[in-house]
């Protein structure tokens, strides 16, 4: 059974206690060689450094240690950091694979940032750790410290002892013969005008402004836990949706997250830039010099919600609910979701025409368009031609076997194998036409696929969003706000005046701005006869005092 | 008073722990959250095959279902395919039906591709991506197992070998 320690004065402090929690008096030995007392925490026990059995109790003073909570503070921001100097995964190219991008953009940095997971930093298994550690010390820290103090404060005498007064700061003892009667009325007026609590007990004067600042940190901290609370809710499935749509200029798709209930039509993607005529001629300068600067970014969408109930795969029965001109930072908002528009991709391949031409006598036998997203298989001309669609890559590429394969499903670099029937050749020749490339495989034809041009169409990038939490996080953030106001702009003052035998001693404490506590003091004993008290620290011995 | 400490303290530090171990486990399933679960009924469909022919997967209860997600741009997917191909045929009159999802490419590559392969198979082609997006497709290839009774028995993404889809099919016949 750990001992409790009484105090001279009768009062029973919790073991560990350097100031008695009632008179103030110095309970430690050691302390009492010291000219000033340490005020933080009121020298209250903080009870996980006095208690260390179990493992639960080691876990908690772990825990409980402001330097392990500033070091995790301080790991949590180095990794941070890091984690910004490349891009995280989700932001490169969808189509680039991870595990060889990061060494060919960055190269032997790029490798090990990947290798080291730097590269989904964010949701890794030991960065969650950190955060959560970091709740679990600013729980536990402040569990720890608030109690004690609170008790501290509650049960504090009016008339402390004697080395307690002795060893603050603010400290001054004056013989009672030189006092006039009446100076304690006027010190008790003046300190009620100054807003203090006053306090008295055997003639002596305890007054007390702002104690409720000293909360402040802990009101700061609940605010935190509620906000990494509000960080953890995002995990749970349906509070946070963040996904990046992309959409055809003319597609209809499923909008993610939405269990197939909403669908968004693309009309058209819209890219504006500032022109010289048209703006006020104010801009003229600033456009020649910058070129080409953006003006907006806009993608014309209809929204569509279904109405049947279909099956995947089933074309889906759609109601429109509206038309929206979707810009950046005018998103498109229906239930819980927004959709904002975030990138594009200007004049993605969508058509390729050609025309069946005659090398020699460039005699043309008939024109071609090709949908490159769902290509026929025949094309077929008067007079005998036609044009037969043998092969088609979409993203061609030749692989390590010199054949053609296609990279991706999009036509960023379409190939074809035409097969060109004609009344000369029945069983037509064949011709490998890629993007300024044409080859023969089977020798010299008197056929060509002349290129006689593209359309292209946009892809608008949309941000599906959605989230629950945003109402925790404010909460938790003005909590946060209240607490750091309540801390920084409000300080607990205390004077303590106290008759004892033929002396007036008087001490003075602030938990911050001395200064402040002083300029009241010299108005407080201004004219009474009481010495003012004089700041007994020097530089060296001086302790910020700060509360965690 | 130092029992009950010990019992606050204790409580205290349980609810931490269990939030933090919520958190990490709900980050590392986050991916998986929205996958179709094993146990579980495979999600419905319908599409039609390269015939015209439609296939509604709760039309094949009573059978095994080999559901294998592709692009013929897809390398693995490609080197899979005659291991498929071989053992459908193998296991088509055992109760195991396959069917091979092509995800929203045009009817020429897929034609082309199955072609090229002698695939003997339905292979069906979704257009719209909402199949994919019912059962939560990541990359490519995708190999779901449903058993006779529609359910889910397992999920593999990666190429598979000869003696895998053997194996995969051994597990869903009937």
């Amino acid at each position: 059974m750990m001992k409790q320690v009484k105090c001279e004065c009768g009062h029973v402090n919790p073991h560990g206690t350097v100031l008695c929690e009632s008179c103030g008096r110095v309970l430690v030995e050691e302390e009492k060689s010291k000219k000033l007392v340490d005020m933080r925490y009121e020298g209250s026990a903080r009870r996980s450094q006095t208690y260390n059995k179990t493992i639960i109790d080691k876990i908690w003073n772990f825990f409980s240690s402001v330097k392990v909570g500033v070091t995790l503070i301080i790991i949590t921001l180095a990794a941070s950091a890091i984690g910004t100097i490349f891009p995280q995964e989700m932001y490169i190219p969808p189509t680039e694979n991870a595990s060889v991008y990061y060494e060919d953009q960055y190269g032997f940095a790029g490798e090990v940032y990947y290798t080291l997971g730097f590269h989904n930093l964010y949701s890794s298994w030991w960065y969650l750790l950190l955060i959560a550690s970091i709740g679990v010390s600013l729980v536990i820290c402040s569990l720890d410290r608030v109690v004690p103090l609170y008790r501290a404060l509650k049960k504090q005498r009016v008339d402390r002892h004697e080395g307690f007064l002795r060893r603050q700061r603010l400290y001054s003892a004056t013989t009672l013969a030189s006092i006039e009667e009446d100076s304690f009325e006027k010190i008790k007026e003046k300190l009620k005008e100054k807003r203090y609590n006053i306090r008295e007990e055997n003639g002596s004067i305890l007054a007390e402004k702002n104690r409720f600042s000293r909360w402040g940190p802990y009101i700061n901290h609940i605010g935190l836990i509620i906000f990494l609370i509000g960080g953890m809710l995002r995990f749970v499935p349906g509070m946070y949706v963040d996904e990046l749509l992309w959409i055809r200029e003319g597609e209809t798709v499923v909008i993610p997250e939405t269990k197939g209930e909403y669908y968004l039509e693309n009309h058209e993607f819209i890219l504006e830039t500032y022109e010289k005529d048209k703006e006020s001629e104010a801009f003229t300068t600033a456009i020649e010099n910058n070129g080409t600067v953006a003006k907006n970014f806009q993608t014309n969408v209809s929204l569509y919600k279904e109405s049947g109930e279909t099956i995947a795969g089933q074309d889906p029965e759609l109601e429109k609910v509206e038309d929206y001109e979707l810009r950046v930072n005018e998103p498109l908002k229906f239930e819980q979701f927004a959709l904002y528009q975030q990138s594009y991709k200007l004049g993605e391949l969508s058509e390729m025409s050609f025309a069946l031409t005659n090398k020699e006598t460039n005699e043309e036998f008939g024109q071609m368009t090709i949908d490159l997203h769902n290509p026929q298989d025949e094309y077929t001309f008067e007079n005998g031609y036609s044009v037969e669609l043998m092969s088609y890559f979409p993203d061609f590429e030749f692989d390590e076997n010199s054949e053609p394969v296609t990279k991706s499903r999009v036509p960023n670099n379409p190939a074809f194998i035409f097969k060109m029937f004609s009344p000369e050749h029945p069983d037509g020749e064949v011709s490998f036409v890629a993007i300024q490339q044409t080859i023969e495989p089977y020798g010299d034809n008197d056929l060509k696929m002349a290129f006689k041009g593209v359309d292209t169409q946009n892809v608008s990038a949309l941000t599906v969003r959605k989230d629950l939490t945003l109402p925790i996080l404010a909460i938790g953030g003005l909590i946060f706000m209240i607490g750091v106001v309540q801390g920084a702009y409000w300080n607990h003052r205390r004077i303590w005046i106290r008759r004892l035998g033929d002396q007036v001693l008087v001490a003075g404490h602030t938990n911050k701005n001395w200064h402040g506590l002083k300029r009241e003091i010299t108005h407080v004993f201004d004219g009474s006869g009481i010495q003012e008290p004089i700041d007994q620290s020097d530089e060296t011995t001086n302790k910020k005092g700060k509360e965690e | 008073m130092k029992k009950r400490r010990l019992v606050m303290r204790t409580a205290i530090l349980v609810i931490l722990f269990a939030a933090v171990a919520y958190t990490l486990y709900a980050n590392f399933n986050k991916e998986n959250v929205h996958k179709v679960q094993i146990g579980k009924e495979a999600p419905d469909f319908v599409l039609v095959d390269m015939d015209g022919k439609e296939h509604q997967l709760s039309d094949y209860k009573g059978q095994g279902v080999f559901l294998n997600f592709w692009g013929t741009w897809c390398k693995p997917c490609e080197k899979e395919m005659p291991f498929i191909n071989n053992q459908y045929e193998q296991f088509k009159n055992q109760g195991v039906q396959t069917i091979a999802v092509n995800i929203s490419e045009s009817n020429l590559a897929v034609n082309k591709f199955i072609e090229r392969h002698g695939m003997t198979f339905p292979v069906v082609i979704d257009k719209n991506e909402d199949v994919k997006a019912a059962y939560g497709i990541g990359p490519l290839p995708a190999t779901f197992l449903i058993n006779p009774e529609g359910e889910v028995v397992k999920y593999h993404t990666g190429t598979l070998t000869e003696p895998m889809v053997k194996d995969f099919m051994t597990q869903i016949k009937p």
